[in-house]
C-alpha cells in the first residue's frame, strides 16, 4: 500500500478514534470540535508553507467568520446559511487582502498580515457600540437546517459539521495540493523566478492559496462561533495567529492530516496545562516549537510516516 | 482652518511633542531591527522583546536603587545600566546558542525560530515581574517640565521626553551613521551586509560581525525600552505591540535605511500622537495606514532601493 493510500486509511481511523472519544467522554466532544475546526484552518496555512510563506495573521480570517456568524445569528439563524456566509465574506476579504499582500514574500508577507490582523483586532476591541469591545457578542440559538436543536443534540451536530468539514477540505486540499496550481506552490518556495520562464504568474499561484486558506479560516472561525457561542476581539490577536502557526509546524506540513494530529495533541494538551501552568503556557508552546525545528522537522506527521515507511521497509 | 487652529492650537502643540517622544523610542527600536537584519537576514521578532525586558529591568533597577536612599540622578544610570546589562546578556547568548544554528536555514524557519523565542521571552517577563503594571516614574519627575513655545502659545511639557530622548535618540543617529561610515569596524558591518560572500573572501570573520552586530541591536533595543520605562506604566504586551510598530516604520522606510527610519519614526510617531489626541479610536491603526499607504505606492520602502532579484 502507497503512502498516499495509507493516509486515507489513517484518516478514516482518526475519525473513528475522535467519534468514540466524544462519545466516552462528553467534555472531550467539545475540545475536539474545536481542535477540528482549528485544523481546517491550520490546513490554510499548510497550503501558504507549502509556498514557504508564514503567516502571522490569520487569525484576522477565523475572527471575520465567527464575528460573521454572531452579527448574523439573531436575523438568520440558520446555521446551513451562516456557515457559507463566513467562508464567502472570509473570501472576498482575504480577495481583497491578498491582491496586496501576495506582492510580498517571506518576512514582509509574515509581517504585513501580521499587522492587518492587529489592526482588525484593534478596530473589534475600540468600536464598543457595534462590537461590544472585549466583552464580546453572545451568538443566540440556531437551527440546522430548520431543525431548533438543544444541549446534546447541538453539540453533536455541531461536531459533526466540523468532522465532515475537515474531512471535505482535507480531500480538497490533498487534490489541490497535487494539481498544477499545488505544484506550481512548492515552486514559489524553491525558485519562483523558473516560474515566470514558464509562463505561470507566481502571484496567481499565492493569491488563489492565499484566497482558499482564508475561506478555510473562516469556515473554522464559523464553526468555534456556533461551538463556543460567544465571540470575543481575542479571536483575531496575535497569538491566535502564532497558535495556527505553531500547530501547522507540530503538526507537520508534509501531509493534510498533519494539522489535524496537530491540532487534536494542541487542544488535549492545553485542556490539562492551562489549568496548571497558565501563566507559562506560550513559554512552553514557543520551546516545543523551538525543539520541533531544530530536531523534528517533519511535526508529528513526518513522525508516523517515517515510521510507516520503516516498516514497509522491514 | 484659523478658526480650529485658534481652538486647538495647544492640543495639535501637545500631539506634536507627544509625537516626538514617542518617535525618539521608536526609533531606537527600529534601528537596531534593521542592523540585525540588514547583516545577520534574519528578521528578529523577539527584538521588541528585548525593549520590553529593558523597560522592566530599568524599572526594577531604579526602583532598588531608589529605595536604597540614592539621589535621583542614579535613576538616569541605573536606565543606562539596566539596558547595557540586558542587551548583552540576552544579546550574545541568542546568537551563539539559537541563531547561529539556523542562518543556512530557509527564512520561513528563520522567522519561526525567533518566533517562538519571542513566545518565550513573553512569558518570561510574566514570570519574572508579573502582569500588575509596574511604575516607575523617578526620572521623569527629577527633570521637571520646561516650557515649549508653540504657535504663541506656550506649552509646559516634561523635559524627560522633550528633551532627553530627543537628545538620546539624535545623538545614537549621528554616533551610528559616524561609526557605519568611518570606522573600520563598522565598515566592515556595512560591507557584510553588502555582500557576505565577497567580505567573507576578504577575510572578514562573518560570525564575529554578526554577534556584535546582533549584541549592539540588543542593547539599543533594551535602551529604548529602559528610556521609555519612566512615561508609562509597563505592562504586558508591550513586546508585540513595539515589534509591530518597529516593523511598521521598517519597512515603510525601506531595508538598510538609517536615517530613513528616523524620518519615518517621526512620521509615524507624530501620526499616532495626533490621533490618539484627535481621532483616538484610530490610533492603532495609523501606523498601518502610513506603511500600507507607501507600500502600495513604492513597494521598496520611501528611501530603499530597488534589488533586482537573483536568479
Amino acid at each position: 500500500m502507497t503512502l498516499r493510500r495509507t493516509e486515507i486509511l489513517l484518516a478514516l481511523l482518526l475519525a473513528a478514534a475522535i467519534i468514540l472519544a466524544a462519545l466516552s467522554t462528553p467534555w472531550l466532544r467539545f475540545v475536539l470540535t474545536i481542535a477540528l475546526a482549528k485544523g481546517v484552518a491550520v490546513l490554510g496555512i499548510l497550503l501558504l508553507l507549502r509556498a514557504g510563506q508564514v503567516s502571522f495573521g490569520h487569525a484576522l480570517y477565523v475572527a471575520l467568520g465567527a464575528y460573521a456568524v454572531a452579527f448574523l445569528a439573531p436575523s438568520v439563524p440558520e446555521a446551513s446559511l451562516l456557515l457559507p456566509t463566513a467562508a464567502a465574506l472570509a473570501g472576498a476579504v482575504g480577495l481583497l487582502v491578498g491582491l496586496f499582500v501576495s506582492r510580498y514574500r517571506e518576512i514582509f508577507f509574515g509581517m504585513l498580515n501580521l499587522a492587518l490582523s492587529m489592526v482588525f483586532y484593534s478596530v473589534l476591541e475600540k468600536l464598543y457600540h457595534i462590537t461590544k469591545g472585549t466583552d464580546g457578542i453572545r451568538v443566540p440559538a440556531i437551527t440546522v437546517l430548520g431543525q431548533p436543536l438543544e444541549g446534546a443534540a447541538y453539540g453533536w451536530t455541531v461536531f459533526g459539521t466540523a468532522l465532515a468539514l475537515a474531512f471535505l477540505f482535507g480531500l480538497f486540499v490533498r487534490a489541490y495540493l497535487a494539481s498544477p496550481m499545488g505544484q506550481a506552490l512548492a515552486a514559489i518556495k524553491t525558485r519562483e523566478t523558473r516560474l515566470d520562464f514558464m509562463g505561470v504568474s507566481p502571484r496567481h499561484v499565492l493569491l488563489s492559496a492565499y484566497v482558499l486558506s482564508a475561506v478555510m479560516a473562516g469556515c473554522a472561525g464559523a464553526l468555534i462561533a456556533m461551538a463556543t457561542r460567544h465571540v470575543t476581539p481575542l479571536l483575531a490577536y496575535w497569538t491566535a495567529s502564532g497558535e495556527l502557526v505553531f500547530i501547522a509546524v507540530l503538526g507537520g506540513a508534509g501531509g493534510v492530516l498533519g494539522p489535524f494530529l496537530g491540532a487534536i495533541t494542541f487542544e488535549l494538551v492545553r485542556v490539562y496545562a492551562a489549568a496548571t501552568v497558565a501563566d507559562a503556557w506560550q513559554m512552553i508552546l514557543g520551546t516545543v516549537l523551538l525543539l520541533v525545528i531544530l530536531f523534528a522537522r517533519g511535526g508529528i506527521w513526518g513522525l508516523v510516516a517515517s515510521w510507516l515507511g520503516r516498516r514497509r521497509a522491514a | 482652518m484659523g478658526e480650529w487652529f485658534e481652538q486647538n492650537g495647544a492640543l495639535l502643540g501637545l500631539a506634536l511633542l507627544d509625537g516626538i517622544a514617542s518617535a525618539a523610542l521608536i526609533f531606537m527600536v527600529a534601528v537596531g531591527l534593521n542592523l540585525v537584519f540588514g547583516v545577520l537576514r534574519v528578521l528578529n521578532v523577539a527584538h521588541g522583546s528585548f525593549f520590553a525586558i529593558g523597560a522592566y529591568a530599568a524599572a526594577s533597577l531604579g526602583l532598588l536603587l531608589a529605595s536604597a536612599g540614592l539621589p535621583a540622578w542614579a535613576s538616569l544610570l541605573a536606565i543606562l545600566l539596566a539596558a547595557v546589562l540586558t542587551g548583552l546578556t540576552l544579546g550574545p547568548l541568542i546568537e551563539r546558542f539559537l541563531l547561529r544554528r539556523i542562518y543556512a536555514e530557509e527564512s520561513v524557519l528563520q522567522l519561526l525560530v525567533t518566533f517562538a523565542l519571542f513566545m518565550i521571552l513573553e512569558d518570561a517577563q510574566k514570570l519574572l515581574w508579573g502582569v500588575q503594571p509596574v511604575s516607575f516614574s523617578g526620572p521623569v519627575s527629577m527633570m521637571g517640565t520646561v516650557d515649549v513655545p508653540f504657535a504663541g502659545d506656550v506649552i509646559p511639557y516634561n523635559t524627560y521626553q522633550v528633551i532627553l530622548l530627543p537628545a538620546i535618540a539624535l545623538l545614537t543617529l549621528v554616533g551610528l551613521a559616524l561609526f557605519l561610515r568611518r570606522t573600520l569596524t563598522g565598515r566592515v558591518i556595512v560591507a557584510v551586509t553588502l555582500d557576505r560572500e565577497a567580505a567573507t573572501a576578504m577575510g572578514i570573520d562573518a560570525g564575529r560581525i554578526y554577534l556584535l552586530t546582533f549584541a549592539f541591536g540588543a542593547v539599543l533595543a533594551a535602551l529604548g525600552g529602559a528610556l521609555s520605562a519612566p512615561t508609562a506604566s509597563l505592562v504586558p504586551g508591550v513586546g508585540a505591540s513595539t515589534i509591530v510598530l518597529s516593523f511598521a516604520v521598517v519597512a515603510t522606510a525601506g531595508l538598510g535605511q538609517i536615517e530613513g527610519a528616523a524620518l519615518t519614526a517621526l512620521m509615524i510617531g507624530i501620526g499616532r500622537s495626533v490621533a490618539v489626541t484627535f481621532e483616538p479610536e484610530l490610533e492603532v491603526v495609523v501606523p498601518y495606514l502610513i506603511m500600507v499607504t507607501v507600500l502600495l505606492v513604492r513597494p521598496q520602502g520611501l528611501f530603499g532601493v530597488l534589488e533586482t532579484r537573483r536568479i
